[in-house]
């Protein structure tokens, strides 16, 4: 007997589907994208039950695929997380997300005194996995932070 | 064979490898013994302190000018276009790197000489940038260590003082991680070194542990860098308090190592008294002089193709 599997959130026939989010960073990612304050359908799922993760959280966005840079943001909030490129209800494409090395112009560096503010340059972090956080250093200043942080969660 | 700073810049200290840094010290050591009032010749160096300084712009200028180079600049950014007109420091460097064949600077924001080393035509020298790094006053600290002990490897250094804001810790402290240290930190609790540089050191697999008291350091240790605790940074009866644990006299030397030498980055306020100047242990201000032949060195190797 085949068991008929039941969508935890409904389908989308094109879009971007963002599944194996850690539980709770779901509405970061929402927010860092600037997914929210914007006209596209959005469905969200948060603390869906999950095999690997325990519980997780899942983010659908209709009609829009993520670019690279969004794609490295993904990644730094949740590196486990899978990125799920869909057109006419089935995948058509599918990637796992890993911690970028380097991010480029998407945050501003925290330290005030830094450089980088009153100049014509873009910010630009290394990345180093430590511990149960992900490190920024600025390229400029050579500070390090917390993830959250440079992203000013 | 081209020697492997020329046309570098030479902007944090953990840029620079185990073979320049060693370079850059063995330079530092011929030109003492050695001067040579030629390797500049015909070259003009910018010296840009857009923050005021005493001894790094006047050992960087008595450098120049000891190995026939002249320089031209200003010591205090407060009447340049940047100041006065608005001016980005990305356009002044284009334009002072057009004029000079290298830039020494020092600015009060941190990561000033990154961004100048991305816009400059020629070398950038980083004089100091903000809280950040300092590189030649490492280099010269590490001639002088070498200096002192004749060696760099597996060297006992102990950090006593600010060794949470210091920038000039900070530097030599990763250098010698390329050089097998073992570490010890004599701190007020408020003043520690920063976790991530303990994840450095612990990454380079250094040795390092922390101290209360000097008598806990000076019988072991090779070097003991001073540095200052700032008043401005506690309540004046907290000051008095905390203050008075890292003040180093000489009875606190009694134990010392022969080879013990004491180094300071200067200025000194109280944090080591004078009579303190007359013990066989005492090197600051020998550091201090070495500070014209290591930035010496560094000119000349970053200008010169081989030496």
């Amino acid at each position: 007997m085949v068991e008929k599997k039941k969508l935890q959130v409904e389908a989308i026939s094109t879009g971007t589907v963002i599944d194996h989010i850690p539980a709770g960073q779901g509405i970061k990612i929402l927010r860092q994208l600037q997914l929210l304050g914007t006209d596209l359908r959005i469905t969200v799922g948060f603390n869906l039950p999950s095999k690997e993760l325990g519980m997780k959280d899942i983010i659908k966005v209709e009609n829009r695929l993520f670019d690279e840079a969004e794609a490295s943001e993904l990644g730094l909030f949740a590196p486990k997380a899978t990125i799920n490129v869909i057109e006419d209800y089935s995948v058509r494409g599918k990637f796992k997300m890993s911690v970028p090395e380097q991010l480029e112009s998407v945050f501003e560096c925290p330290n005030s005194n830094c450089i980088t503010h009153n100049e014509p340059v873009q910010s630009f972090f290394t990345l180093k996995q430590r511990e149960n956080d992900i490190q920024m250093k600025c390229k400029y200043c050579e500070k390090s932070f917390s993830k959250d942080i440079v992203a000013g969660l | 064979m081209t020697n492997p700073l020329y046309k570098k810049h030479i902007v944090s200290i953990t840029d620079l490898t185990r073979e320049e840094l060693e370079l850059i010290v063995s330079t530092a050591e011929k030109l003492k013994k050695s001067p040579r009032s030629d390797l500049l010749q015909g070259k003009v160096i910018a010296s840009c302190f857009f923050e005021a300084s005493t001894r790094t712009r006047l050992s960087f200028e008595t450098a120049v000018q000891r190995l026939g180079g002249t320089f031209i600049g200003f010591a205090d950014g407060g009447n340049t276009s940047l100041a006065k007109k608005g001016e980005t420091l990305a356009d002044s460097v284009q334009v002072i790197a057009s004029y000079t064949d290298a830039f020494v600077m020092r600015h009060p924001q941190e990561g000033a000489a990154r961004l100048a080393a991305e816009f400059s035509t020629v070398p950038v020298i980083n004089g100091g940038d903000g809280s950040n790094q300092h590189p030649t006053q490492t280099l010269l600290d590490l001639f002088s260590i070498y200096e002192s002990q004749g060696t760099l490897d597996g060297l006992k250094v102990a950090f006593c003082g600010d060794l949470k804001y210091g920038r000039t810790v900070h530097s030599l402290a990763q250098a010698l991680c390329q050089f097998g240290a073992e570490f010890t930190f004599l701190a007020p609790d408020a003043l520690t070194m920063p976790d991530f540089l303990l994840h450095d050191f612990e990454e380079a697999g250094i040795k390092f542990r922390h101290a209360d008291s000097f008598e806990e350091i000076v019988h072991e240790a090779d070097i003991l860098y001073m540095t200052r605790v700032q008043k401005e940074r506690f309540d004046e009866t907290e000051y008095k308090h905390i203050a008075s644990r890292f003040i180093l006299t000489s009875e606190h030397l009694l134990e010392a190592k022969p080879n013990l030498r004491i180094l300071h980055p200067l200025p000194r306020v109280d944090e080591i008294t004078v009579d303190v100047d007359r013990t066989p242990y005492a090197y600051y201000f020998q550091q201090a002089e070495n500070g014209v032949y290591a930035r010496e060195a560094l000119l000349a190797l970053v200008l010169n193709e081989s030496i």
